[in-house]
């Protein structure tokens, strides 16, 4: 059975990468299979982890009735399937929209604005705040200016109430450079991503199936 | 093998990269089939003769590591599996390093997912990791698989005040309340790590949006590539380490490696991507040398 899975996926890879030759009906194939098991997949895991495991198990097990309360906007929202009371699916919308919203604005301000400010906003040239100057090692001084600069001249750089000359301009110039270089540092990181799965399926193909490496 | 291996390798890329240059000099278009060819050659190859490099845990990497050193023999570890197949040929090496290294250290460890996939992942983790190398650790007092929840971070925002609250039982129906792991945790915030390996939504962002920050909880994660230089502005304050790609998990392996000699013959798919991952990295930046010097060739024929 494990040898006739190994082929399987092997089948299954070959067909996909063969895309890259131009499209075809191996490719398709695979294409279609991978769609409808993972449609299949995700439609059992659901049921059964939302609707079974979070709504029924907890409406008969502990007698949580507030659920019904989500339940009910839950199949409000599938009205949108009847189009003369369509309109009443906007209700349970409105509130996953608010709820999400009310949610995240807390705990995004509080990670992704207030910390991270409160981390942009150090000492350059000491380890902290209140320690001696040049008490930091040469490595953070270099970053703690590389992270100062970048960011203020990344902010100047999309500020376009003012025409970008001058000094002002230089730093805008200095601003899309390091917005360059951070876009190239992801590319770099993209590259990696992608060679990894690439390296993932070739390993499985010359060691796993093929038997050639250990 | 490996020194032979190395120069096969660079012989190949190179008469390849040597033929793209001077298709580049004479201003010649290549057929993009005869790049993906050579992209697989360019990979195929070290992989054929297991061609891997030093490696040297950095800061960042080193950071996780000696976080789960120096932590209590006995702490609690939560590693959370945020991703799915697609993504494990990159991460999965992380996460299985993480659970070795945290179970060699006797502490406790919580498996849990945020993806669907994240479940069977985890199971298998067990199964790979733990049932071979760790026969002596038992389920329900050294290690425990919760499974996976539906809601994302809204999971995190539950139990980051109530586990039970969302988990009521393990990924095989126990009664969490059975099992001796479960003793004096009522929250993640007794929880004395939390480690988050994906790289998609939800991921180690929620972790430390849902969970780390607002419980002053320290985390670390393990991330695909893609999504790292996304998660660096958090680290150190927010995030203690990261492992960033393959490159990461490398790292991570050689410290293990280094520190816990058991661990020598143990997989190290990490360590075994970089060979190939190097000597592609290597085609790809000849690539855009060759493609900046056929551009500006090409424009200076224009004129």
């Amino acid at each position: 059975m494990e040898i006739f899975g190994t082929w399987l996926a092997a089948f299954f890879t070959l067909g996909i990468i063969s895309f890259l030759y131009r499209d075809n009906a191996w490719y398709k194939l695979c294409e279609s299979i991978f769609v409808g098991i993972s449609a299949g997949y995700w439609f059992v895991t659901l049921f059964w982890d939302n609707i079974h495991g979070l709504f029924w198990e907890r409406i008969t097990e502990r007698h949580d009735y507030w659920l019904l309360i989500g339940a009910s906007l839950g199949l409000m929202m599938l009205l949108r399937l009847i189009p003369p009371i369509g309109w009443i699916s906007r209700w349970p919308l409105s509130f996953v929209v608010g709820a999400t919203a009310g949610l995240y604005i807390i705990n995004y301000f509080a990670s992704n604005v207030m910390v991270q400010v409160e981390n942009t906003l150090m000492p350059l040239f000491s380890a902290k705040f209140g320690d001696p100057l040049f008490s930091a090692s040469p490595y953070s001084i270099v970053g703690n200016i590389v992270v100062a600069a970048g960011t203020f001249t990344g902010l100047v750089y999309f500020f376009f109430s003012k025409e970008h000359k001058g000094a002002f301009g230089g730093m805008a110039k200095i601003g899309i450079w390091t917005i360059m270089i951070t876009f190239g540092a992801s590319f770099g990181y993209t590259v990696m991503s992608r060679m990894s799965l690439l390296i993932g399926r070739m390993d499985f193909i010359f060691g796993d199936w093929l038997g050639l490496i250990r | 093998m490996n020194n032979l291996g190395l120069i096969i390798s660079f012989l190949v890329i190179g008469a390849g990269l040597l033929w793209f240059l001077l298709r580049a000099l004479q201003g010649k278009e290549v057929e993009r089939r005869i790049i993906f060819v050579f992209i697989g050659l360019a990979v195929s190859v070290p992989i054929l003769f297991s061609i891997t490099f030093a490696e040297k845990a950095s800061p960042i990497v080193k950071a996780v590591y000696d976080k789960i050193e120096n932590l209590p023999d006995g702490s609690r570890v939560l590693i959370s599996y945020d991703y799915g197949p697609s993504m494990a040929p990159e991460v999965e090496p992380m996460s299985n390093a993480f659970l070795r290294h945290s179970l060699a250290k006797g502490h406790k460890v919580y498996l849990m997912g945020l993806w669907a996939t994240g479940q069977s992942i985890a199971a298998t983790a067990i199964d790979s990791v733990v049932r071979r190398e760790f026969p002596e650790k038992v389920y329900g007092v050294d290690f425990v698989n919760l499974g996976y929840k539906a809601g994302n971070q809204g999971v995190l925002n539950v139990i980051i005040t109530d586990i039970r609250k969302m988990y009521l039982t393990d990924v095989g129906g126990i009664d969490l309340d059975s099992l001796p792991i479960m003793d004096g945790i009522k929250s993640l915030r007794n929880m004395n790590l939390l480690m988050s390996v994906g790289g998609g939504f939800p991921g180690i962002k929620e972790w430390i949006q849902f969970a780390g920050d607002p419980g002053h909880i320290p985390v670390a994660g393990g991330s695909a590539a893609v999504s790292a230089p996304l998660l660096y502005p958090y680290y150190p304050t927010q995030l203690l380490g990261l492992l960033g790609g393959i490159k990461g998990a490398a790292e991570y392996e050689a410290e293990l490696k280094r520190h816990y000699p058991q661990f020598a013959d143990t997989p190290q798919p990490g360590i075994k991507m970089m060979g190939p991952q190097t000597l592609a990295h290597l085609v790809i930046m000849a690539f855009i040398i060759i493609g900046n010097i056929s551009f500006f060739v090409a424009r200076r024929r224009r004129g």
